[in-house]
């Protein structure tokens, strides 16, 4: 059964795929509910042979598995070739598991739609995309992949394309990508001039011997920079705030739990690279670090509630490059798969809360939701909990595998570490400060609001998610390194990085509970309050809160520097290269032609006898040549 | 006298002579019309002349070609004619100089 999947693990994408053809075609004949029922089952068989194809892994068969589909571009080294190994186990079953997920929430959350059945279709087509970049042996099927992921996010960010902040949102993640695969793809230009070939097979065993230091270092800064895009790290992480303006499950599926993750694999996929490379490992554990910090003191000051979480995203994204970084691989992708839990059910949390008050995103009009909807909030309790990093909650452990990697390496980490562990604080401080707003407190509705508690396919799949989010973390403890253990064939011949053990191990855990505890502690009292939209922070440091607020303008300044001097070359380009120079050759072409023709039109008079009287002429000089030089 | 060869080309070329000058200084559509069937015809009669000259047969048969190609000439040529004719009550050529550049 396992062998028979894993010989054809094409069929992992190719459900999702139909499902896709299928909905497109006849989504809308299909209609409301039954085309959601379609797209969750499409991507539920997905899980269901992931894990039958992971079976013989976790019995702890070691064997990486390459399945040959069929032969797309040989001389790249491009076939269309599938990886199953456990990293790709792992990403297929994340994606998978939490997509099915999130499909069914969206039933009950796109109820009313009048494009239910498309946006389903655009669902599947993300699981499809997805499901192929992590399941590719090649890059070229993984750049297929990726490209493929951020049409769709393109597509889902602007679903509502009516509004004229979606359509922006979507045209700006999509072109913020392209920066960001402009350096992979010349990345991946190197690799091909290096090694012949993009496959894997190739590529990622023993890269040393064709790959020189500098090679290396020139191949992990373009790779990084694609990934930076990608998974919204500085400096192009400005589109994934606005992503929100999607529908929120596509905000958790795409940009929470897996699209933004892709980053991270890729790094941790050609970690065979970043091996041979220590500047390229720092320069991305320190984008991670830096990134983590900086997105989480945007999000202390942010008043919307799925922006909160935004930020909270990108600073948790930044956490996970500091594992790949740090060369913990495991510990990264270990919190790649915690974050994808938790983080896919705050957004599903903050979809149900939106759903429930009618459309309202303002935190500082919510408060004393807690009563209301009991399921809800019991789960958001669960996450914020799991993202503050309190044990034993999933993202502890993966949190603090990643900070102690780090500070096992010595040198320039300590000072990353330093950096995570501010940040862990002020993750806590900004998830109290949102849950509290939210849910505790008098109630701040605008009139005519009726929060209730969402229907059961929503809720159902929050209390799974919160299962998750509760236990996903033992897969993986300091005691039984379980996922380590899985993982370690995908990183064959890469030296991973380790937390240090006995004391040092309790006693950093110890510090970054308590740092935790403190931001908790320090945002509980300062929100847990009559009037907690006052903002205390605010009224002590006015300018820094303003700044925070509104992103450090990040937006503005890159509108000033980069944005507006494009739209003045575009301007100069439309209005004078293309009509004065472009259009100025054509139509001088036009005039040369009526000019010449005008010369030349008193020659046709119309009258017939004197087209005869050419005619004869002709015939006559003709006769008389042909005579004067004696015949043919 | 007999009439050899020669005197069948001078009729022809005096016939394709008058042909021509008609072609060129008429300026009834009809009266052009029928100077180029005069202008055919002349040629045909070189035709046959040179081909009994020279005993060969395709002089002749080159002339049931001609024919064939002037009835229907004829035929496309009066269909042009009367149509203008019906619409402009007349037949002048000059009248018709609307490709004038």
């Amino acid at each position: 059964m396992a062998d028979f999947v894993i010989r054809n693990i094409w069929l992992i994408i190719l459900l999702p795929a139909v499902g896709t053809v299928l909905l497109h075609f006849l989504g809308r004949r299909i209609g409301e509910p039954w085309a959601g029922w379609i797209a969750s089952s499409a991507i539920g068989g997905s899980f269901v042979l992931g894990l039958i194809a992971a079976m013989p892994l976790f019995a702890g068969e070691a064997e990486a598995h390459v399945v040959h589909v069929f032969d797309w571009i040989p001389a790249l080294g491009a076939n269309a070739e599938l990886l199953w190994d456990p990293l790709s186990a792992l990403m297929v079953l994340v994606v998978s598991g939490v997509g099915t997920l999130i499909h069914i929430y969206a039933i009950g959350y796109m109820h009313g739609d009048e494009r239910f059945g498309r946006f389903f279709t655009y669902l599947n087509l993300f699981a499809t995309s997805m499901l192929t970049l992590v399941l590719a042996n090649n890059f070229a099927i993984l750049f297929v992949g990726w490209e493929l992921v951020g049409l769709c996010s393109y597509l889902l960010i602007s679903f509502w394309f009516v509004r004229p902040s979606a359509a922006a949102a979507g045209k700006k993640a999509f072109i913020v990508n392209r920066i960001g695969d402009f350096g992979f793809l010349i990345g991946l230009m190197i690799i091909f001039s290096t090694f012949g070939t993009l496959s894997y097979s190739t590529v990622l065993h023993d890269p040393g011997s064709l790959l020189g230091a500098g090679a290396a270092t020139a191949v992990g800064f373009l790779l990084l920079v694609g990934a930076t895009g990608k998974s919204a790290q500085l400096p192009l992480y400005v589109w994934l705030p606005d992503a929100m303006e999607g529908p929120t499950p596509v905000s958790a599926l795409i940009h929470a739990a897996t699209m933004v993750t892709a980053g991270v694999f890729m790094v941790a996929r050609t970690s065979a690279i970043y091996a041979l490379s220590e500047p390229a490992s720092i320069a991305v554990a320190t984008i991670g670090a830096l990134t983590a910090l900086f997105a989480a003191s945007i999000a202390i000051a942010q008043t919307d509630i799925k922006r909160v979480l935004a930020y909270s995203t990108i600073s948790q994204l930044g956490y996970m490059f500091v594992g790949v970084g740090s060369a913990a691989y495991v510990a990264g992708v270990f919190h790649l798969m915690t974050h994808a839990f938790f983080k896919a059910l705050l957004f599903l949390g903050a979809g149900s809360v939106i759903h429930g008050m009618g459309d309202e995103q303002d935190i500082t009009k919510m408060g004393g939701l807690w009563s209301k909807m009991k399921v809800t909030a019991w789960t958001m309790l669960i996450a914020t909990v799991a993202i503050s990093g309190i044990p034993p909650f999933a993202g502890f452990f993966s949190k603090d595998e990643i900070l102690g990697s780090a500070f096992g390496r010595g040198g320039w980490y300590i000072v990353l570490w330093a950096i995570g562990l501010i940040t862990a604080g002020l993750t806590a401080f900004y998830m109290t400060r949102w849950f509290v707003l939210v849910f505790l407190g008098k109630p701040r509705w605008d009139e005519g609001v009726h929060p209730h508690e969402s229907p059961k396919v929503m809720t159902v799949p929050l209390l799974v998610l919160a299962i998750l989010s509760v236990i996903g973390g033992f897969v993986n403890t300091p005691f039984k390194k379980g996922l380590e253990h899985f993982l370690e064939p995908a990183f064959e011949g890469v030296k991973l990085a380790h937390e240090p053990e006995g004391a040092l191990l309790w006693l950093l855990a110890g510090v970054s509970v308590l740092v935790a505890l403190i931001g908790i502690f320090v945002a509980w009292t300062m929100y847990n309050r009559p009037e907690p939209t006052a903002e205390p922070l605010a009224a002590k440091a006015p300018n820094l809160w303003r700044r925070m607020a509104n992103g450090y303008y990040v937006d503005d300044v890159y509108g000033t520097l980069i944005v507006a001097p494009g739209k003045l070359l575009s301007a100069w380009s439309a209005f004078v290269f293309d009509k004065k120079i472009i259009d100025g050759f054509v139509n001088g072409v036009g005039i040369v032609v009526r000019r010449i023709s005008a010369a030349l039109s008193p020659l046709q008079t119309g009258y017939v006898r004197n087209y005869a009287l050419v005619l004869a002429a002709g015939i006559v000089g003709f006769v008389i040549w042909i005579i004067g030089t004696g015949g043919f | 006298m007999t009439v050899t060869a020669g005197w069948y080309f001078t009729l022809a070329f005096v016939l394709f002579g008058i042909g021509s000058i008609g072609l060129l200084i008429r300026r009834n559509a009809l009266v052009m019309f029928m100077c180029i069937e005069l202008m055919l015809n002349a040629v045909n009669l070189t035709f046959i002349a040179a081909g009994r000259e020279l005993h060969d047969l395709t002089g002749q048969l080159s002339v049931f070609f001609v024919l064939v190609v002037a009835a229907a000439e004829v035929v496309v040529g009066l269909a042009i004619i009367v149509a203008v004719f019906r619409t402009r009550r007349t037949a002048s050529v000059d009248e018709l100089h609307e490709l004038k550049g």
